[in-house]
């Protein structure tokens, strides 16, 4: 009796009692949501413009960050090493997509997968081998992100929300925003979008696969740097924060692999749903459930909606 | 019979020249196929399932590639220019484009984006491919009543249209049709093929039309070629295919005892290779 009163009274009784708390971890869950979709975001991009589950998605996320502090390292100033990261992650997009796509097209999707691993392996190796594998911390003041915090009154309390998580929420927003102009409005993006659809139609229409191929890894690219600064922010810049990539992996399941939509609502479910959780009811299994809560999360929706969130709108008709 | 040597005409924009074509390195499908189609001709490609047909057009359009087909011997020459080397994307830049079987419109795309994607490899501006736009709709004006609807849920007509509408929108010299009249009731069909003689003669688009349908075909285009089995067994200009005994018997199913039958086609080839 204790044990189901302290699981579904108790925690709600203390959201109720104290708002201030609630809104405090809902907002720190929505930060750490909104930067899970960004990588969720990468790997759908990939996966729609080119078939490829790419395992890669998190190290490129950390690889980028750190080429950006790298670069600062070795004298760089701020500014010119955030857009040579930018520079070398088209580089990397156009070695992907000469190197691995285009040899790799028409071989079988576990071929391409099992490619991507050898991408993450390389992108640690030349990160280790030119930047060193020691942590580094990440150039927030050097890039102009806000320190410190501002205090939101709300009632029952108030709520303190850090400069640099509103900046991280605002660059994610820009960057959906920008993206989904991007995809909607422009010549690129519509080829993007029928690549998407149909390899096979779009080809057959004159759009270069190959082309595509950069942009959209490049793009996946360019959105793991942003996501890369504001989690090195948090923590350090060092390849153990790939795991944080793995987050993404949850985010999937429930968004689905092909959906934009689903990979921002679903990373928005998983950081409040494990914030909250770790919250009021770590303290019931003795805390540090948020490693895994995510799958959990994951799960449970599955079984209710085995589709996923927004399962693709499959059009069927001849 | 008539003569295999027989040319639609002397000035061809495509000539096929006795290809091979073999997937994922084994299975020869195509064993030497020859056709030419004429500048501002309609030339159509009949045969069986199987026959080869789509695989011929792939060849052309170099769509093979990515279904790990490869033309392993023979020669396309389109527009003056060997051309078996070059890219969809580098194709579709000098003017032939193909139509692809079953239609293939991007599903989740509206009609007027479907269209639009069809001038991806265009470099001469916004406003020539908006008025060009507006002659897509002039020819199709189901199209125009549908711009919004995503081409999923269109109709099989509206989405063979717009397949056909998206391909002119590259501003083609030869369109490569692909089995237009798949699925589709008779009527559509008949607006279809229409819609093809009608650009053909307006705007003098060359066409290469694969069809299981020979009735319909052979009153379309000028010439024919009949492949069977990866070869071309006969081939003339339309009106004399349509009075042929064994086109009349085999494809077009006016014998005396009226439909043909897969069993009967077989037992012709038999006899093809016999009399060969
Ligand atoms: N991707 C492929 N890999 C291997 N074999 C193939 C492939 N595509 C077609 N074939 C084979 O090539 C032969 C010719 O096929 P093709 O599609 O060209 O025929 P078709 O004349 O277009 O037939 P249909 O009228 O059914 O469309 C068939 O035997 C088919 O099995
Ligand atoms: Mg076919």
């Amino acid at each position: 009796m204790d044990l189901l009163r302290a699981i579904f009274i108790d925690p709600f009784a203390q959201m109720i009692g104290s708002p201030d708390l609630l809104a405090q971890t809902i907002w720190e869950g929505f930060v750490g949501g909104v930067l899970y979709a960004l990588i969720a975001l990468g790997f759908v991009l990939i996966f729609k413009a080119s078939g490829v589950f790419n395992f890669a998605q998190g190290i490129m996320m950390v690889f980028a960050a750190l080429t950006l502090v790298g670069l600062h390292e070795k004298g760089v100033p701020a500014w010119v090493a955030l857009i040579l990261t930018i520079a070398v992650m088209y580089a990397l997009a156009v070695g992907i997509e000469r190197l691995v796509l285009r040899p790799l097209v028409n071989q079988p999707d576990i071929i391409l997968f099992m490619a991507t691993f050898g991408i993450t392996y390389f992108l640690i190796g030349l990160g280790e081998l030119v930047f060193g594998g020691n942590p580094k911390s990440m150039i927030t003041k050097e890039l102009f992100l806000p320190g410190g915090s501002i205090d939101l009154h709300i009632p029952g309390g108030r709520v303190q929300l850090q400069k640099l998580d509103i900046a991280a929420a605002a660059v994610a927003l820009i960057m959906v925003a920008g993206l989904a102009l991007f995809f909607q409005k422009t010549r690129i993006g519509r080829a993007l979008r029928a690549v998407a659809d149909d390899h096979q139609a779009a080809l057959s229409v004159g759009i270069s696969l190959n082309q595509i191929w950069v942009i959209v890894w490049f793009t996946a690219g360019v959105v793991a740097l942003a996501t890369g600064i504001f989690w090195g922010a948090r923590s350090d810049v060092s390849f153990a924060l790939q795991v944080v990539a793995l987050k993404a992996l949850p985010v999937l399941i429930l968004g689905g692999l092909t959906s934009v939509p689903g990979a921002i609502v679903g990373g928005l479910i998983i950081g409040i749903g494990e914030k909250l959780g770790e919250f009021y009811w770590g303290p019931l299994l003795g805390g540090g459930i948020e490693s895994w809560l995510a799958y959990i999360i994951a799960l449970a929706f599955l079984l209710f909606r085995p589709q996923g969130l927004f399962g693709e709108k499959i059009i069927e008709r001849i | 019979m008539v003569s295999q040597t027989a040319s639609p005409s002397p000035a061809p924009i495509l000539d096929v020249l006795n290809i091979e074509v073999v997937y994922n390195a084994v299975a020869l499908v195509l064993k030497g196929v020859s056709l030419n189609v004429p500048k501002g001709g309609v030339v159509a490609l009949l045969g069986a399932n199987g026959a080869g047909k789509t695989t011929t057009l792939k060849a052309i359009s170099n769509l093979l590639r990515a279904e790990r087909g490869e033309v392993t011997k023979g020669a396309i020459v389109f527009d003056g220019e060997r051309i078996d080397r070059l890219s969809p994307n580098d194709l579709v830049r000098r003017g032939a484009i193909q139509v692809m079987e079953g239609r293939h419109c991007f599903g989740h795309l509206t009609i007027e984006e479907n269209l639009l994607t069809g001038a991806f490899t265009r470099r001469d501006g916004r406003a020539a491919v908006m008025r060009d736009l507006e002659a897509v709709y002039a020819t199709f004006p189901r199209l125009k009543e549908r711009r919004s609807t995503q081409a999923g849920y269109a109709s099989g007509g509206e989405q063979q249209m717009c397949a056909i509408g998206r391909a002119m929108m590259s501003r083609p010299k030869l369109i490569l049709l692909d089995e237009p009249s798949m699925g589709l009731a008779p009527t559509v069909v008949e607006e279809i093929f229409e819609i093809v003689r009608d650009l053909n003669a307006r705007e003098g688009v060359s066409f290469l039309l694969a069809e299981q349908n020979a009735n319909i075909a052979l009153r379309y285009a000028s010439f024919g070629y009949i492949l069977e089995t990866g070869r071309v067994v006969l081939d003339g200009a339309a009106e004399a295919l349509r009075s042929n005994e064994d086109v009349r018997e085999f494809y077009l199913g006016v014998a005396q005892s009226g439909r043909r039958s897969f069993k009967r086609v077989k037992t012709y080839k038999r006899r093809k290779r016999w009399l060969a």
